[in-house]
Order: structure tokens, then C-alpha cells, then sequence
């Protein structure tokens, strides 16, 4: 049971300023994406989650525990966040130790928090630099490990803020794999994220942010269907869907390999 | 005049064995807009450290050949000269902010209070920048309660404040949202069309297509190729220095769409839209 229950969210970090006004949700097992203009509320509304901040008003619910009846120290064995700028997150001047900070804070043994960290280095592609110092390594790097330190606490529900910055090809594709993996084993993905194709090819629900609400949610293809609504978000559909929906047809296509495997039957016929 | 020349660039970092970049000539002109691009650890940010003088005068280590910027040795600059010639954009804003200033317009003071611009000139300034990067209303902020979009657009402003001849920027729109990230691009098209000299590093791959004269691919610190976005994105190998062509690129070969007078992929929309629609008649 992932169990995220979000009940007329308020927030504020000035009075009369709301950043956040009036969210109802609940999650399931989808893998779902939070997208939305810079300023819309996404980084705002994981940190309520995460019980990092306190609504202003109504209620977050994780795993049945209200967030304002209990500290951050009491949700952190249920939920994981990798902060946007790693920069922020990492303290350590060992890969290892660093990745080993957060499941030896939550009550792991030394032996299970080594063995979780060495796999979740591995996971993202880092065994080999556990003894380095994470500041000599490139940015790219340093994001992988924040993802490593998170992902080694095995929280049953798991948040992204950014996960590709800085990420080449093969860095997004293995973002990809591991938000997969940690999909396929029940647990509850959430990721806030500005990389529309990318969105596409990852997420089974997106739900898109704007000026402290939820605009639309639904499945990936359902939420891109709606041209008008992102555009009134400031967004715009992954490129695939911008073509095709250019070149005039009602489906919404989410992958080069959809539409381009769809044209060649089109051929073939 | 040439506004960048490099001649067998060659540089390692300290305590390391490898070099960082290997043998890497090129040169561009006055106003062209340069994408480079490349897997991670390719050599990009060093080469962009290379063309403001922080290689090697920053991060030390060997270094050989030579890097003219604007008919500066930057080699045998100072960094306090070549300031006022190259900008530099840092990958990550977070660094970039100076951690001295309480609010976004001193903040973006900061680099022209170095220089010693006369006060009038520095304000003319100040707005300008903060007019093209759309952060004008939160000029009073303190830079550290900003967005990562926001900060990341005052980063930007503060270096062209400076009016530099050839600004570099390092993933620029990395923590902007989609409409941002295009009107950022606009905004150093603008620059570039003034005159200003651009060095991008950018993964946004649809984006470069869009905007760069050319390209150069670069991979273990080899500069593979520098040409125009057409020829670079139509390489066959492409995906093996660890780079996806833009996707209206990957579905016109899909489909086996070229353009005729070329031989090249087509690479943005339009022109993929416009081939598509060609081919099915």
C-alpha cells in the first residue's frame, strides 16, 4: 500500500501569497510524473509531502500518518526525496558514506546499509567511485549519487525533483531503467520533472501543475491530449506529439518508435 | 577577424592521468552561434573553462597549444582582462550566485562593480538584462529565495550585463520549464544576432537544431566533428558518442526521409512536417 492521501491542500509561505490552493489527490501504484510551470508549486508540494513543510491548510495523509502529527525523522522510513540540487543534499566526503547516511539513520543495520548502498550504487552506474570524494566528481555524477542515497533507504514511496539535469543519453535511459525497477517492485514513483519526451517514454500518469492547482490528471497520453490546457500551463506536448499533431491526426502518439512503426503500416497497407 | 581560435589545445587536470582534452583545434566567427555537444565527461565543460581562462589559470594542471579569444592569448591573460571579453554561464546556478549580494539587482551589480562601470551606465544595464531574461519583478528578491528557473535566468543576466564579445553558457535552461527554456534560447539568439559570439553546451538536442550554425560534437576530449547541424545530426554513429539525434530527425530516418538537395535528415519541425506531408502524397 502506497497510501498518499492529499485533502484540500493549502500553503503559503507569506501571508496572502498561496503557492498552493485547495489540492485533492490520491496515488496509486502508477509511476506519475508532476509537471508544470517554474513558480506553479511542484518542488512546494513534494516538500508537504515529505513533511518538510506543514500545510497552511487541510490535510497530507502517508501511510495512514498525518504529516503535521509527526516529524520529518518520523516519515523518513516511508519516503524518500532527491532534492533538485545535489549540491544541497550531499555533505559527506565519501561516495559511500554518503549513500550510507540515510539508511543508518533510519534504524538499518551497518550490514544491511552497506549492502543497500552498494547496490543502489550500482543501480546508478557509480560501484566503482564509492571511495571518491563526491565534490571531485562532475555534476552529472553527484545527482547520481543523491539518487543512490535516497534510493538505499528502499522507501516505499520514492520522489524525484529533476532527475535528467545535467543527464546525457545514456544517463536519462538509465533514470529510465531505475524508475522502471523501482516501479516493478510496488513502489509509488513520483517525479517532477520538465523534460516532456522524456515524460512520454517514462510515465504511466502525469498530472500537470498551474498556479497552485491541479490542472489535469490522468494517463501520460490522456494529459497531452489536451493542447489547449497546456498551453495554458506554459507547457508544450513531447516533440513527437508536436508533429503529429501538425500533420493532422487525432491520435497522440508518444514515441518516435510509435509513430514511426504506425507510418510504415500505414505503407504497408 | 576570427573571435575564437584554438591550436592544438591539449589539457590534463592535476593529479590525473588523462588528458582532459586532446589535440582540439577550431575557430568561429564573430556573432556564430555554437552548440557543443557530446556524452558527459566528453571534454565540454573543460573546453568551455579553456575559452574563459579558468583552465589553466584556475584549475592549474599541463596545458598546451594555444586559445585566442577575441585577439587575447587567454593562456597569457589575466583572468581580470579576460573578463571583460568572454562570460561564462555555469553549469549549476546554485554556484554561480556570489553569496555577497541580498537582492537580484545588486547581485547582478556585482560583475560590473568589478569592471568599475560608471554608476548611470551599470543601472542602463542592470535593467537591460533583467528586461531580456524576464526577471524584472524580482529585482528586490534575495537571490537565494529564488526558483531554480528564476536563479538560473539571473545567472544568465549577470554575465550579459557585463556585455561580454563572446559569452559561454553551460546547459543554461537546465532548470527551466518548457515555454522558459525556448524564451531563454530566444533571448541569446537575439544576442547572437547582435553580434555577441555563442558557445552553448546543451543536451536540449531539438533545441540546438534549432538555433545552432553549427555544431561540434565532442567525445574523450576529441573534438569528432564541427559542422553544421544537418551533416552532424544525419551521422550514422551518432548514438555511439552517446547522443540522440533530435526526435523529428530519428522519425524522418525511421521512415527514410531526407532532404533531397542535401542528402541530410531534416532536423526541426517545419521541416520534418514539410517532408512528411511530401512523402505521403
Amino acid at each position: 500500500m502506497n497510501n498518499v492521501e492529499v485533502k484540500n491542500l493549502h500553503f503559503s509561505y507569506n501571508e496572502g501569497e498561496e503557492i498552493l490552493n485547495g489540492i485533492d489527490l490520491e496515488f496509486d501504484d502508477r509511476s506519475t510524473a508532476i509537471i508544470g510551470q517554474n513558480g506553479a508549486g511542484k518542488t512546494t508540494f513534494v516538500k508537504l509531502l515529505k513533511g518538510l513543510l506543514k500545510p497552511t491548510s487541510g490535510d497530507v495523509t502517508i501511510k495512514g500518518i498525518n504529516t503535521k502529527e509527526t516529524t520529518v525523522a518520523g516519515l523518513a522510513r516511508h519516503i524518500g526525496l532527491v532534492f533538485q540540487n545535489p549540491n544541497d543534499q550531499i555533505f559527506k566526503n565519501k561516495v559511500l558514506d554518503e549513500v550510507m547516511f540515510g539508511p543508518l539513520n533510519i534504524g538499518r543495520d551497518e550490514g544491511t546499509a552497506r549492502a543497500n548502498s552498494e547496490n543502489a550504487l550500482k543501480m546508478v552506474g557509480l560501484e566503482k567511485m564509492s571511495g571518491e570524494n563526491p565534490y571531485d566528481l562532475s555534476l552529472s555524477d553527484r545527482k547520481l549519487i543523491s539518487i543512490a542515497s535516497i534510493l538505499a533507504m528502499d522507501t516505499s514511496i520514492v520522489i524525484f525533483d529533476e532527475p535528467t539535469i545535467a543527464q546525457d543519453y545514456t544517463g536519462r535511459q538509465n533514470i529510465r531503467n531505475i524508475i522502471k525497477t523501482l516501479r516493478d517492485q510496488g513502489k509509488l514513483v513520483l517525479t517532477i520533472i520538465h523534460d516532456m519526451d522524456f515524460v512520454a517514454e517514462t510515465f504511466e500518469r502525469t498530472m500537470v501543475f498551474s498556479r497552485g492547482k491541479v490542472l489535469l490528471d490522468g494517463s501520460t497520453r490522456e494529459v497531452y491530449s489536451h493542447y489547449g490546457e497546456l498551453e495554458s500551463a506554459y507547457l508544450e506536448p513531447p516533440h513527437v506529439t508536436q508533429l503529429c499533431r501538425k500533420l493532422g491526426y487525432k491520435d497522440t502518439f508518444l514515441t518516435v518508435e510509435e509513430f514511426v512503426s504506425f507510418k510504415r503500416n500505414c505503407i504497408h497497407k | 577577424m576570427k573571435k575564437i581560435i584554438v591550436e592544438n589545445l591539449k589539457y590534463r587536470y592535476p593529479l590525473t592521468k588523462e588528458l582532459a582534452l586532446k589535440d582540439i583545434s577550431f575557430e568561429v566567427d564573430k556573432g556564430e552561434f555554437i552548440s557543443i555537444i557530446g556524452r558527459n565527461s566528453a571534454g565540454k565543460s573543460t573546453l568551455c573553462q579553456a575559452l574563459v581562462g579558468l583552465v589553466p589559470h584556475f584549475y592549474k594542471g599541463a596545458y598546451g597549444g594555444k586559445v585566442i579569444v577575441d585577439g587575447m592569448e587567454v593562456g597569457k591573460s589575466d583572468i581580470s582582462q579576460l573578463v571583460s571579453r568572454v562570460g561564462i554561464v555555469f553549469q549549476n546556478p546554485f554556484t554561480q550566485v556570489t553569496g555577497s549580494k541580498l537582492t537580484v539587482y545588486e547581485e547582478i551589480a556585482f560583475g560590473l562593480e568589478n569592471m568599475g562601470i560608471p554608476r548611470n551606465e551599470m543601472m542602463e544595464r542592470i535593467d537591460y538584462s533583467l528586461e531580456l531574461l524576464d526577471i524584472y519583478r524580482y529585482k528586490d528578491r534575495n537571490p537565494f529565495e529564488l526558483s531554480g528557473g528564476q536563479m538560473q535566468r539571473m545567472a544568465i543576466a549577470s554575465i550579459i550585463a557585463m556585455k561580454p564579445e563572446v559569452i559561454v553558457l553551460d546547459e543554461p535552461t537546465s532548470q527551466l520549464d518548457p515555454q522558459g527554456s525556448e524564451e531563454v534560447f530566444k533571448a541569446i539568439q537575439s544576442l547572437s544576432k547582435e553580434g555577441m559570439t555563442i558557445i552553448l553546451v546543451e543536451h536540449k538536442i531539438e533545441k540546438v537544431a534549432k538555433y545552432s550554425d553549427r555544431v561540434m560534437l565532442l567525445d574523450q576530449g576529441e573534438l569528432v566533428d564541427f559542422d553544421v547541424p544537418h551533416k552532424i545530426f544525419s551521422m550514422d554513429a551518432l548514438k555511439d558518442y552517446g547522443v540522440e539525434p533530435p526526435a523529428f530527425t530519428q522519425i524522418c530516418r525511421g521512415l527514410e526521409i531526407k532532404v533531397k538537395e542535401t542528402g541530410f535528415y531534416p532536423i526541426t519541425l517545419e521541416e520534418a512536417y514539410d517532408l512528411v506531408v511530401k512523402a505521403d502524397e
